[in-house]
């Protein structure tokens, strides 16, 4: 057995029904796009100067960041500690990061009041290092250029001969194989092949770094409102909190997206990879359970917990159900070894855990003492949230189905390179 | 020099949650915030109110906001329901049961309070409000990306959004008059045109001790708080009141700027980077100390 295993185009047809779902979905969204940029943001949205911000920050881009988190650990994990037994997570994580922080931007045009100004921070004439936006911002530019940048030796092994355009990509064959025959493109393509090879291991470090940076800065962000957020959620420590959480929730994302991969293309899960990996799992949970339970109980906050308010009900769910219930379970080695009992972990940390943490604290746990109704997303807004993640999906679809991002299936045959 | 101890113990207490707990909130401030001790006050004193919202008119006339003639601000109905300012008003005045429910009501001018430690300038990623040395926080639309992140940051909960301007929709919020005053050596439009004489505008510092003489010498007519004297650090707009001010529509607030935390980590992250070298080090020394582990 080749230690590093390989890794192939998925070979399936690439219009299926689910993708017109996604093609059908994506439509709806990008009409109330249109919507919002002839008509502003009250014309699709449920924002007003009580509650200024809404899903499109909690779930798109809270959430979009938090969930890219597997990039950065399995990078971390593979590349700098060297377990090379985790290659082949590697590059559907790194994927996953790379459209997620692409479409976190993208959500970032819709939201933005006056999106044409999204370049502003990088002029140092205007920077305000005060800000944890500012932080975020720089951070989050930075980590989209090296996620890019980690990206390149996948797309140089497509070109050199592991490419794959099924239908209705198939019309780009021609002009592909073209292109390949020439001898300056090789050139290049071997220069940067040899220059990547080299210098890697900076982006890989700097790509860990930036993600711890920004993953925590973006707790910070509600510390600058704690008299507006419901003590459930608010600590000063809030932006440990988020870093934290992003660690613990980066192989959860892998193992959830691994065997939904392996599901929607009828292969069987990398049980061999995924059951180890989730074997560290419960410690980076348990790392975020003590400093939550420490920080609840430092407060006082815990006071809180049995309100039977929507806001603490909501803490419950997000807490007991997507924390310590997958916390607890992922401890026996039976589920960890089930495919089924792995899967419904993950999912639950992912999505419970994870996802709804950010919700909270975006959006349930944030109180403006002047608001006379609770912020409700407009179907404009959640049009455009799925959207935005049924794009992402499409990407993750087309761009697996392209490049050598998956590992290739059990027992089967490489194709020859051309 | 690199980080000191006393940088590194901050982020350990800002990092560990105990920041907020420091006791000597006064000590810190901003560095966005460089101010003036003749800084700029405005003292309104509640209890000489009578709602005729002149002031609010005032207000759209100097800004150039959608107005109505003056005659339609006499209309009582608005103070039917609570009012917050929009971006086409940026003071509102609303009516409050007067002591003990009983007698006169309270009239009560909301505008933005121009902070001493504004957590908008604190917050605003391009920089786009600061904190002019002699007092008002004043906004630049043309650096705004829209963000809106100052009115998640506001503990007043005062900038509007132009929510219905789909082209250049900008966040709107009072300018304490600062172009009117400084060029034109008038009074705030809100203060000139008051018939009542309920805001005095003068040095905050004059003002602070003449509402404490105030308050000693009508002890019955006022609470002994001056609203703004010391909340989240300290605001230009001061408050006198005869009912406590939670009953009023304001904010509970503490004496920490609310951008304390924040700052205090972010410059402890960013002082020479130090942190980020720190981890990128040690990561870097990781991935030499494991290169053979390949099985």
């Amino acid at each position: 057995m080749s230690h590093v295993e390989e890794a192939l185009p998925v070979e399936k047809p690439l219009l299926t029904p689910g993708v017109f779902l996604l093609l059908g979905l994506m439509a709806v969204g990008f009409g109330f796009a249109v919507y919002r940029y002839l008509y502003g943001l009250g014309a699709v949205t449920n924002l007003n100067n009580q509650y200024p911000w809404g899903i499109w920050i909690g779930i798109d881009v809270a959430s979009g960041v938090a969930l890219a988190a597997g990039g950065f650990t399995t990078s971390a994990l593979a590349h700098i500690f060297h377990r090379k037994h985790y290659h082949a997570i590697v590059r559907p994580a790194l994927l996953t990061a790379m459209l997620g922080y692409t479409f976190v931007g993208m959500s970032l045009l819709v939201d933005l009041g006056k999106y044409y100004n999204i370049w502003h921070p990088i002029l140092p004439s205007m920077w305000q290092g005060n800000s944890a936006l500012f932080e975020v911002a720089m951070c989050v530019m930075a980590y989209l250029t090296v996620l890019y940048l980690e990206f390149v030796p996948i797309l140089i092994e497509g070109l050199k001969g592991k490419l794959n355009l099924p239908a209705p990509l198939s019309v780009l064959r021609g002009p592909v194989e073209s292109l390949l025959q020439q001898g300056w493109f090789r050139k290049i393509v071997d220069l940067a092949d040899r220059f990547f090879g080299k210098i890697m291991f900076l982006f890989i470090i700097a790509g860990v770094v930036l993600s711890c940076m920004h993953q925590s800065s973006l707790g910070a962000l509600m510390v600058i409102a704690p008299y507006k957020m419901h003590p459930l959620w608010y600590t000063p420590a809030l932006t440990l909190m988020f870093l934290l959480s992003a660690i613990a929730v980066g192989y959860p994302m892998v193992v959830f997206e691994s065997m939904w991969a392996a599901r929607a293309f009828g292969r069987k899960p990398e049980m061999e990879v995924l059951g180890p990996l989730a074997k560290l799992i419960p410690f980076f949970i348990g790392l975020y359970i003590v400093a939550k339970v420490s920080d609840l109980v430092i407060r006082g906050a815990y006071v809180h917990l049995f309100d039977g308010t929507f806001q603490s009900n909501m803490f419950l769910v997000e807490f007991g159900l997507g924390v310590l219930l997958p916390f607890f379970l992922l401890l026996s080695e039976r589920v960890r070894r089930s495919p089924k009992g792995l899967f419904i972990c993950a999912a639950l940390y992912v999505i419970l855990g994870v996802l709804l943490n950010r919700v909270n604290v975006f959006l349930v746990a944030y109180k403006p003492m002047y608001a006379t109704r609770p912020y409700v997303p407009a179907i404009g807004e959640i049009a455009i949230t799925v959207a935005m993640i049924s794009a992402l999906i499409l990407c993750y679809r087309v761009i697996v189905s392209v490049l050598p991002v998956l590992p290739a299936p059990e027992g089967d045959e490489a194709p020859q390179g051309g | 020099m690199g980080i000191n101890r006393r940088d590194l113990f901050k982020l350990a207490l800002a990092g560990g949650g105990a920041a907020v707990l420091d006791p000597s909130p006064n000590v810190w401030s901003s560095t966005a915030a460089p101010l003036d001790p003749d800084r700029w006050g405005m003292l309104v004193d509640t209890t000489r109110c009578i709602g005729c919202r002149n002031c609010e008119w005032a207000c759209k006339e100097q800004n150039q906001l959608p107005s109505a003639p003056l005659a339609q601000f006499s209309d009582a109905a608005v103070f039917e329901s609570l009012r917050r300012p929009d971006p086409t008003s940026y003071t509102v005045v609303n009516r409050f049961a007067g002591p003990d429910g009983a007698g006169r009501p309270v009239y009560v001018k909301v505008q933005c309070m121009h902070c001493d430690h504004p957590a908008c300038v604190s917050v605003c990623l391009v920089g786009a409000f600061h904190k002019e040395a002699i007092g008002p926080v004043e906004y630049d639309a043309w650096k705004c990306m829209g963000c809106r992140y100052c009115m998640v940051a506001c503990p007043f909960q005062i900038p509007a959004y132009e929510y219905a301007n789909a082209f250049n929709p900008v966040v709107r919020k009072c300018t304490f008059c600062f172009e009117r005053v400084t060029r034109e050596g008038k009074l705030p439009a809100c203060a000139h045109i008051c018939p009542e004489e309920v805001m005095t505008f003068g040095r905050r510092s004059d003002l602070l001790k003449a509402a404490r003489e105030r308050i000693a010498r009508h002890p019955k007519k006022y609470i002994p708080h001056i609203y703004g004297e010391h909340e989240i650090g300290g605001t230009a707009w001061l408050y006198l009141a005869s009912v406590p001010f939670e009953q009023l529509g304001f904010p509970v607030l503490g004496h920490t700027p609310v951008n304390k935390v924040n700052e205090t980590v972010q410059h402890a992250i960013f002082k020479h980077f130090v942190p980020p070298i720190a981890l990128y080090s040690f990561l870097g020394a990781m991935m030499w100390i494991h290169r053979d582990q390949d099985e």
